[in-house]
């Protein structure tokens, strides 16, 4: 085993050098610093775009010793823009990775760093102007939400009644419910209410708790996000309801895809809207610089179901979401 | 008008305070009122359960809130301090699980009812000893307080070890005698601020330095230490309310316990204690925890208002609720 992974090791060590000997010459003498600019951790998946963007730090520069990876978080808009503009007059920036916390707020200051010839990657939420931006990495909201309605109308048979809760009032918000109904409104599947929870575990409990008093046959329940499921599923347990044959969530949430790997029976699967979309960009980026492999365009993370089959390429046990 | 007035004031006071005092819970009468008539189910059993449960967490923070605003002080960081709180209780308990087994759970709690009275006595002392607006000191470690359990949580969830999940679920879905647990810990909790509040020295005091803090020196009261053992006796409550808190989901996030200080102080005010000190109702304010936590329930129960609106009809029954009591009560 041991022998293996040095074995494994060296082979990738070979690998790297090979690569780079090519344009050895210039290439390992230059220098790149790559900035990455992402919100704070405040809740589940920031926190799991802040540990993945950490690790991918650390491997990258691992592997290529001549890219320097500055991670930095803020905690609102206003804290990104002036991280930008700290990290752009103490380094010469080569590439930034910035995912935006809102969109109009950061198109503005991001240019002002394009000017300079940097390589911009946005990450997620995408600029008001996008042709600031030379690689665009995103998840697909609408197919969290439409992916999840088409298995959800396959096994109900197309009709049945289901219930639903939404998130904090924004545009992801917004665009995985309407891929959720779009399907839905297809199907003879009624849904019986539609309110908000914040994204937040104590609050999804509650409104289930009001849901199952207000709605005497419920045969599902879309809560649009793992943390949210977990609160649904300790109501719908503490109700002992049996009429309920599926919970569903989505974002693949550690907890959850624990369970979908488990095989349980009301929530077998999980959509995923990874936060490590940010490792991704992160070495996309890295490969302008050091793979000579051209990167520029947008670059849509697909979201498959996650089934007990392949939950295994989804969970990251030691991240935190 | 005045004379007319003036004539049968002291009939009319004793009279006119009892309505004051009773305002809370006519208009607890009234929404349940309109719950009924909107939704049947609103009155089944397990709804009515659900929701009296459910305030159990705000109702008794607020005991202790009652006494922090009686005093003419604010405590903005029990949110916080309740998510804090509860991540320290589970890591204790989950420490303590592989030697004690369900003995953990006791003594986890224990922890949390000193961790939970500390955060309470650092508080009163900044206010008191630092001489620092409750405002601005509690906003710091309300700061503080959240910035730690994100700390302490990864930033992704804290959850309590399996083996005690099974032994302390009782504590929030258990019952006695038909009576939820966390109902009963509330009347206790309740009974005692009432006690403490209107039978003791210590109560009196409150209300005196929350009324006039200079006058309450002249005559003798150390009006430091009555605000800060108001601060502990707040702590204190935080922390019953994570003991009742953990059992349900077993687990902290950073989002536990998010805005509920403005619910809590929400609830006490419309109980009918005064924001700027001096008067205090501890039933009142186990009303008010019920009328939030009734109003969210309707909302939901009834179909007439669209999703995006509900806060802001939540909001003017609030407004209105106050409203009714300021004028039955200053009349």
């Amino acid at each position: 085993m041991k022998l293996r992974t040095k074995g494994a090791a060296l082979l990738s060590a070979a690998i790297v050098a090979g690569a780079l000997t090519g344009a050895a010459a210039q290439a390992q003498d230059k220098e790149y610093t790559i900035a990455v600019s992402i919100p704070a951790a405040t809740h589940g998946w920031t926190g799991g775009v802040v540990y993945h963007a950490q690790e991918a730090e650390k491997q990258i520069e691992a592997a290529y010793p001549n890219i320097d990876v500055i991670v930095s978080t803020a905690s609102s808009a206003t804290a990104q823009v002036a991280s930008l503009e700290d990290l752009s007059a103490t380094n010469e920036l080569d590439a930034l990775v910035i995912l935006p916390f809102t969109s109009e707020e950061l198109t503005g200051p991001v240019e002002q760093v394009a000017s300079n010839g940097t390589f911009i990657t946005v990450v997620d939420r995408g600029l008001s102007d996008p042709s600031i931006q030379d690689l665009y990495v995103a998840g697909d909201n609408i197919a969290v939400g439409a992916n999840t309605a088409k298995w959800l109308v396959e096994k109900l048979g197309g009709k049945g009644e289901i219930v639903v809760l939404r998130g904090i009032p924004t545009v992801i918000d917004d665009e995985r419910i309407k891929g959720f109904q779009d399907v839905i409104d297809q199907s003879d599947i009624k849904i019986l209410d539609i309110q908000y929870a914040n994204w937040n575990q104590d609050e999804a409990f509650t409104l289930m708790q009001d849901y199952l008093g207000k709605y005497p046959n419920i045969d599902a329940v879309w809560a649009n996000d793992d943390d949210m499921l977990l609160g649904v599923i300790e109501a719908v347990d503490q109700a002992g309801r049996g009429d309920i044959k599926y919970m569903l969530g989505g974002n693949g949430m550690k907890q959850v895809i624990e369970m979908v790997k488990a095989g349980d029976e009301r929530t077998p699967i999980s959509t995923p809207y990874p936060p490590s979309m940010i490792a991704s960009a992160m070495y996309m980026t890295a490969a302008q610089f050091a793979g000579q492999a051209p990167m520029r365009g947008s670059f849509k993370l697909d979201a498959p179901l996650i089934t007990p089959e392949n939950a295994d390429q989804f969970y990251f046990p030691d991240s935190p979401f | 008008m005045s004379s007319a007035e003036i004539a049968t004031l002291p009939e009319s006071e004793g009279f006119r305070i009892r309505w004051g005092e009773l305002a809370p819970f006519i208009a607890l009468g009234v929404i349940i009122l309109l719950g009924t008539m909107i939704n049947s189910n609103f009155m089944s059993a397990n709804n009515i359960l659900n929701v009296i449960t459910r305030s159990a967490f705000i109702a008794i923070i607020g005991v202790g809130a009652t006494f922090v605003i009686a005093t003419g002080g604010l405590d903005l960081s029990i949110g916080s301090m309740l998510a804090f709180v509860v991540g320290i209780m589970i890591m204790a308990m989950n420490a303590l699980a592989p030697s004690l087994g369900p003995w953990a759970i006791p003594i986890g709690a224990l922890v949390a009812l000193v961790v939970g009275s500390l955060c309470g006595l650092m508080n009163g002392l900044i206010v008191t000893l630092g001489r620092i607006e409750p405002f601005i000191v509690t906003l710091g470690t309300m700061g503080i307080f959240r910035a730690l359990i994100t700390y302490m949580t990864d930033c992704g969830s804290l959850s309590i070890d399996r083996s005690l999940r099974t032994a302390y679920r009782p504590v929030y879905f258990g019952d006695f005698l038909g009576v939820p647990y966390p109902v009963i810990i509330t009347l206790v909790i309740a009974l005692l601020g009432a006690f403490i509040l209107y039978r003791t020295k210590y109560g009196r005091r409150v209300t005196a330095v929350g009324s006039n803090s200079d006058v309450a020196r002249f005559s003798g009261v150390h009006v430091g230490r009555v605000r800060t053992m108001a601060f502990v006796i707040q702590g204190f409550c935080v922390a019953v309310a994570a003991i009742c808190y953990v059992p349900r989901l077993g687990a902290a996030t950073p989002t536990t316990g998010q805005l509920w200080e403005l619910q809590v102080i929400t609830a006490v005010v419309i109980g009918g204690t005064l924001l700027r000190g001096g008067k205090a109702h501890i039933w009142g304010t186990v009303a008010g925890a019920l009328i939030l936590e009734v109003i969210a329930n309707v909302m939901v129960l009834s179909d007439m208002v669209s999703e995006y609106l509900v806060a802001a009809v939540q909001g003017a029954i609030i407004i209105i609720a106050m409203l009714a009591h300021r004028f039955t009560s200053s009349r």
